[in-house]
């Protein structure tokens, strides 16, 4: 007897390959980057647009950096306080917190709360654009939907996330600070004394703003990559902001590996 | 309105020859013949799927097809460049199904884009313009609202007017009839002819409402299976005798477009093999 499901008769689409698609859609991202660096110069003159995304993508993500910013430097000041007091150096807290801040935690815990602010934001804005014709919209009236929507995101990513990973180490430092000395009874100058006597301005904060720019990039480039490539349909989108907060978190976590071990 | 003209006699504004395109396997245009006569009004219909929005990006060169020449103005469009494309198509207004107004911006903004985007003109004199075509399609005092407080039907006026604010040689109307009521029927159908008319402007409608594009058009091609069917003016096609204009202008549900989407053997897929010829 024969079956609806003929495992002979030729499938409409091809196998699924898992690997073989994730390198597709790799490739695929690495052309649209080429595509967005040649559209730089011509996005130029779309400069108010780009200075738009600042303020859409940096400062409108600046309640949440700085509240967990403030979370996250209370946590540590905490924690290392425990930890130091085991060895008699809790006069060290402010060295520790703000080195870590400075290289590490600052950084990354900026870029992946970046991306689930403001690159899911990016990505369901292009994505709807495209599921509404805009993009083709603009493209029937002589505007380059690249130079026009998609480069000036990327650039705002480069320049907001820096700045917003300066704005979650203060506010780190600061809630440190709040625990270490105001509550645990620190002594004020020891904290910021070994602080300012330990942290290299090139080694240590301008390592970790160099990070923060590439991060910047990497979730701009995701987010932007994903909206303008998705389906049009309502799960497409919802699928491709799943994907960008997905994909530029391993990323983020990745490259800061690669970025820690060669800028030792 | 519903007076039928004869086509112009000077060149086209656009040449079509030998159309081929597949698209996802499937043949979209088998050699397709079209001629768009400048200062008319052509129709492009056929039954849904027949690719008559995909002729529409053909013609704008969103979509290059297989083989065959688009000739706009003169001009060969799968072989321009992008920069080319895009000053072509800088005269080209295109008025989408969806509308496609940025959500971004208000009516005012929406209808003045295209003009902030291209000319440098003093802010007055661009207000003057985008004003004047927002009086044309009757929604001047809509100017500060933003796309998502229109109705469909103001919105396609809009998109409407957005099309027409560059003064356009040519402008494609894709699917203008869908989802609107008779009222707003009747304003776009008046709004098509008079812009027509007042500005010479060549216009291409792809809609597969007869009755709506009667009133209108002058010229009418009908696509089905991947060629020209039939073409003429609107009376003379109403009264054809192929099956292909017989089945679409007669609304009959069976005939040379099936009604049963391709498939094998019915017994077959029902699990009946010894009932299969």
């Amino acid at each position: 007897m024969s079956t609806v499901i003929d495992p002979k008769r030729p499938t409409p689409r091809r196998d699924p390959s898992v690997i073989g698609d994730a390198l597709a859609q790799v490739g695929a991202c690495g052309l649209f980057l080429l595509q967005l660096l040649a559209s730089v110069p011509r996005s130029l003159r779309y400069f108010k647009e780009t200075i738009r995304q600042v303020w859409f993508v940096g400062a409108m993500s600046l309640a949440i950096i700085m509240t967990c910013g403030l979370f996250v430097g209370m946590v540590l000041g905490l924690q290392l306080y425990y930890v130091l007091s085991i060895f008699g150096g809790t006069a060290a807290l402010g060295t520790v917190v703000s080195l870590s801040l400075y290289r590490e935690l600052g950084p990354v815990v900026t870029a992946l709360l970046f991306a689930g602010r403001a690159g899911t934001s990016i990505t369901a804005e292009i994505g709807l654009m495209r599921a509404t014709d805009q993009l083709a919209a603009m493209e029937m009236m002589a505007v380059d939907p690249i130079a026009y929507v998609a480069t000036p995101r990327f650039l705002a990513g480069i320049v907001a996330m820096p700045l917003l990973a300066c704005v979650f180490n203060a506010l780190g430092i600061f809630g440190a600070h709040f625990v270490g000395v105001s509550w645990l009874g620190l002594d004020n100058g020891t904290f910021w004394s070994n602080m300012t006597s330990s942290v290299d301005v090139w080694k240590d904060v301008v390592n970790g703003v160099w990070k923060s720019v590439a991060f910047g990039a990497v979730v701009a480039l995701i987010a932007v990559f994903q909206g303008y490539t998705t389906p049009p349909t309502s799960e497409g989108v919802a699928y491709a902001t799943t994907r960008t907060v997905v994909f530029s978190s391993i990323v983020v976590l990745a490259l800061d590996f690669v970025m820690t071990a060669f800028l030792m | 309105m519903s007076e039928a003209r004869q086509p112009a006699a000077g060149p086209a504004l656009i040449e079509v020859r030998g159309l081929r395109t597949t698209l996802g396997g499937k043949v979209i245009f088998d050699g397709v013949d079209l001629d768009i006569a400048r200062g008319r009004i052509t129709a492009i219909m056929g039954p849904s799927g027949t690719g008559k929005t995909t002729m529409l990006r053909h013609i704008t060169g969103q979509l290059a097809p297989d083989a065959g020449e688009i000739r706009v103005d003169g001009r060969n469009v799968p072989a321009l460049s992008r920069n080319e494309l895009f000053d072509l198509r800088e005269k080209i207004g295109y008025l989408f199904q969806n509308s496609a107004l940025l959500t971004d911006f208000t009516v005012f903004e929406n209808v003045a884009f295209p003009l902030r985007q291209h000319l440098k003109l003093p802010e007055p004199l661009l207000r003057n313009i985008v004003l004047t075509k927002l009086q044309a399609v009757g929604l001047r005092g809509a100017a500060e609202l933003m796309p998502s407080e229109l109705s469909g039907g103001m919105a396609r006026r809009v998109a409407l007017a957005r099309a027409i604010v560059r003064d356009p040689m040519l402008i494609l109307y894709d699917e203008p009839f869908v989802g609107l009521d008779p009222i707003a029927l009747n304003q776009v159908l008046r709004l098509i002819r008079t812009l027509n008319d007042t500005l010479g402007i060549t216009s291409i409608l792809v809609a597969h409402e007869f009755a709506a594009v009667s009133r209108v058009a002058d010229q009418v091609y009908l696509i089905a299976g991947g060629k020209v069917a039939a073409h003429g003016a609107p009376a003379e096609l109403a009264r054809g005798e192929s099956p292909w204009t017989r089945q679409f202008f007669g609304g009959e549900a069976d005939g040379p477009v099936p009604f049963q989407y391709p498939a094998r053997d019915y017994a077959l897929d029902l699990g009946f093999p010894a009932a299969a010829t």
